[in-house]
């Protein structure tokens, strides 16, 4: 099968919503840049023309509200923010407006809006430029929140986004832009709330999320390297969770590493440690760690960003830890 | 302080005072309005009952005194456009032609409810009839009946899109960003300020550094007109002429709708000074009960004494309807609680 980028494969899903249905539209702050939001938005407005490829104000307030107006009115719109950091000025929009309409108007109006934030960590951006907000909008009854970790998933996920009635917060990563993987040319979906098993192994799981699943990946390698056989879930959605697929693997490994790019506490990988422990508490043979960004806003310089953000290092630290507990 | 008569200069020089011909609309509307009104403020009238006997909980902000904004606007709408209302919301619900069982049952919070009681009296809907919703955050529905605009330019459909909001919004930075948006695209949308003088219980003149909220409009290069919200039938051409308009792609324009709450900001209390609610001075609210957007529109309609009273019977009966079947109407289940989180 042809590879394809990251990137490209979300700008491909893109391009054959758009050309699949005429009411699908991309609505947001630099989606007509060249350089924005990566190549994500390449070609679109060349094909498919400013009224339904519209760059905007700098108002994340009331633009996400004209996107939540467009979806509840029988267009489908994909909303981009190209750093999670700008969704903040939107959350009365996000959560207080698309989140809770279906439910509080007795679910007779449905908002069926895919919201694209990009995480940009890293390259001294500092604190309000490199933000993961995914455990807020997972707090919130009435969003899905999906995060793929490879160019497969990324298409399969924005095409399930696209498709799903409800509004689902679509959190991409620029760490992940270059890189490539086998993804058909067809239009096809990845399932919201589904799992997936990247490698399996009998003596650790490790649960991963975005481009923490790259990083796990790579220390799963090294950790056969010291005899450990690591399973990799890569999660794919922190809302719904695939809680049946975390709790088959950790049954059988009877050890768990979380990984997430968002901070320790209160995060998604607090969510699953509890809700292993719950289930599984009789079965494990080594406490749950977590291996996510210290509390702490992400610092500019690049000497602290390298300690600030953890990797594969990090993780086969943290899964040795447990075996010599 | 008795600031009414800062509003009364206010308006003096305006159209307030003036006694609006009617002779361009049809007898039928006029009637309409007229009927319309007065199911607006029997049916808050009763539910100000409901309240005071500790019947209705769910906090209702009352519309009296209010009639004349929504009745005017939504008469000059099609049943396919769209409106978008805010915490005080019973009278647009009711202009744009809900069903007033089913409105009524959702503010004592039962299951036959238009939000199947999950939305209690601040969060009301009738898509059948094109309202899609009354979100309470101040200003939130202003930019999502833009977007509602937006879907209509996208699909090249000739709809329009209204949203209702208070003179509170005119603080809202997302009111301020919509305008430039709307202008900025030409979306057919209708931006419909009630100004009835009070945030809350904060006068305008103490929060606004500049209370003249249709002049905003200027700076975002889009028409905005400060007309006599009281009197029904400005409000009709007024909204009529804006709203065709926007049809034909020529844009949005904000309609500032001076206007007074009669009862206080939220339940049937009127918040009248040396009560418990002590603000507003009791020469304030009778000064704009003289200007009753009813009586005036009923001195200037000629219709016989019968058909008046076949009026009002039709909207007495309706109403006791309204309430019985609320009243009937079982509360939702226990297993209605996870329903509608998502479609």
């Amino acid at each position: 099968m042809r590879k394809i980028t990251y990137a490209q494969a979300i700008n491909e899903a893109t391009h054959q919503a758009m050309e699949k249905d005429d009411k699908v539209f991309v609505i947001g702050q630099g989606c007509l840049s060249p350089w924005y939001v990566g190549d994500t938005t390449k070609g679109l407005v060349d094909k498919f023309g400013e009224k339904r490829v519209i760059d905007t104000p700098v108002s994340e307030a009331a633009i996400t509200g004209v996107a939540i107006g467009a979806a509840m009115s029988g267009t489908k719109p994909i909303l981009i923010f190209p750093r999670l950091d700008f969704m903040y000025l939107a959350l009365d929009q996000i959560i207080n407006q698309a989140a809770n309409w279906h439910y509080m108007f007795g679910g007779k109006v449905n908002v069926p809006i895919v919201i694209r934030g990009i995480i940009n960590r890293g390259g001294e951006q500092g604190a309000q430029h490199s933000q993961a907000i995914q455990a807020i909008f997972s707090h919130i009854p009435g969003l899905k929140v999906v995060m793929p970790s490879n160019p497969y998933d990324a298409k399969g996920l924005l095409g399930s986004a696209i498709e799903d009635p409800n509004p689902v917060i679509y959190i991409d990563d620029r760490w992940l832009y270059d890189e490539k993987g086998e993804v058909p040319e067809e239009i096809y979906t990845v399932p919201i709330g589904k799992g997936n098993i990247l490698k399996e192994g009998k003596d650790v799981t490790i649960v991963a999320v975005s481009y923490m699943v790259k990083e796990a990946l790579e220390a799963v390698d090294l950790l056969r390297k010291e005899n450990i056989q690591a399973e990799v879930i890569d999660i794919r959605s922190t809302k719904p969770l695939d809680q049946e697929l975390i709790l088959k693997s950790v049954k059988k490994t009877q050890r768990l590493v979380i990984a997430d790019t968002g901070w320790k506490t209160g995060g998604i990988s607090a969510e699953i440690a509890k809700r292993v422990y719950n289930n599984l508490y009789k079965d494990l043979k080594a406490p749950i760690e977590i291996v996510a960004l210290p509390d702490l806003p992400a610092p500019a310089s690049k000497a602290l960003e390298k300690v600030y953000y953890p990797g594969k290092d990090n993780i086969i630290k943290t899964v040795k830890e447990l075996f010599n507990s | 302080m008795v600031r009414y008569k800062d509003y009364h200069k206010n308006l003096l020089g305006r159209s307030f005072l003036s006694n609006y011909m009617a002779e361009n609309i049809s007898k039928e509307i006029l009637i309409k309005m007229y009927e319309i009104m007065l199911r607006i403020r029997r049916f808050e009238e009763v539910v100000g009952e409901y309240i005071s006997k500790g019947e209705i909980q769910t906090p209702c902000h009352l519309y009296i005194g209010e009639e004349a904004v929504a009745t005017g606007v939504c008469l000059s709408l099609n049943k396919e456009d769209y409106i978008f209302g805010n915490h005080r919301s019973h009278g647009h619900y009711i202009a744009k032609g809900g069903s007033l069982k089913e409105l009524m049952a959702e503010i004592f919070c039962k299951k036959t409810g238009c939000s199947r009681g999950k939305g209690g009296s601040m969060h009301i809907v009738a898509p059948e009839e094109g309202l899609l919703g009354t979100p309470p955050i101040v200003a939130a529905s202003i930019p999502i009946a833009a977007g509602a605009a937006l879907s209509f330019q996208i699909k090249k459909e000739k709809r329009v899109a209204v949203v209702f909001f208070g003179d509170g919004a005119a603080n809202e930075g997302v009111f301020y960003e919509t305008l430039n948006f709307a202008s900025l695209k030409k979306l057919p949308v209708i931006f419909v300020c009630e100004n009835n003088f009070y945030a809350t219980h904060m006068p305008i003149s103490k929060i606004l550094a500049d209370t003249n909220i249709a002049r905003k409009a200027e700076g975002f290069n889009m028409p905005g007109i400060q007309i006599d919200g009281n009197n029904v039938i400005e409000v009709y051409e007024t909204a009529k002429k804006a709203i065709e308009n926007a049809r034909q792609g020529k844009g949005p324009v904000l309609i500032e709708c001076l206007t007074y709450r009669w009862r206080g900001h939220v339940g049937p209390d009127d918040n009248i000074q040396g009560t418990h609610t002590d603000i507003r001075p009791r020469e304030e609210l009778d000064f704009w009960k003289t200007k009753c957007p009813i009586k005036r529109l009923k001195r200037i309609l000629k219709i016989s004494t019968p058909q008046k009273q076949k009026i009002l019977k039709r909207i007495k009966k309706e109403i006791e309807e309204a309430v019985n079947f609320a009243k009937e109407s079982p509360y939702p289940e226990e297993e209605d609680l996870l329903k509608d989180i998502f479609k």
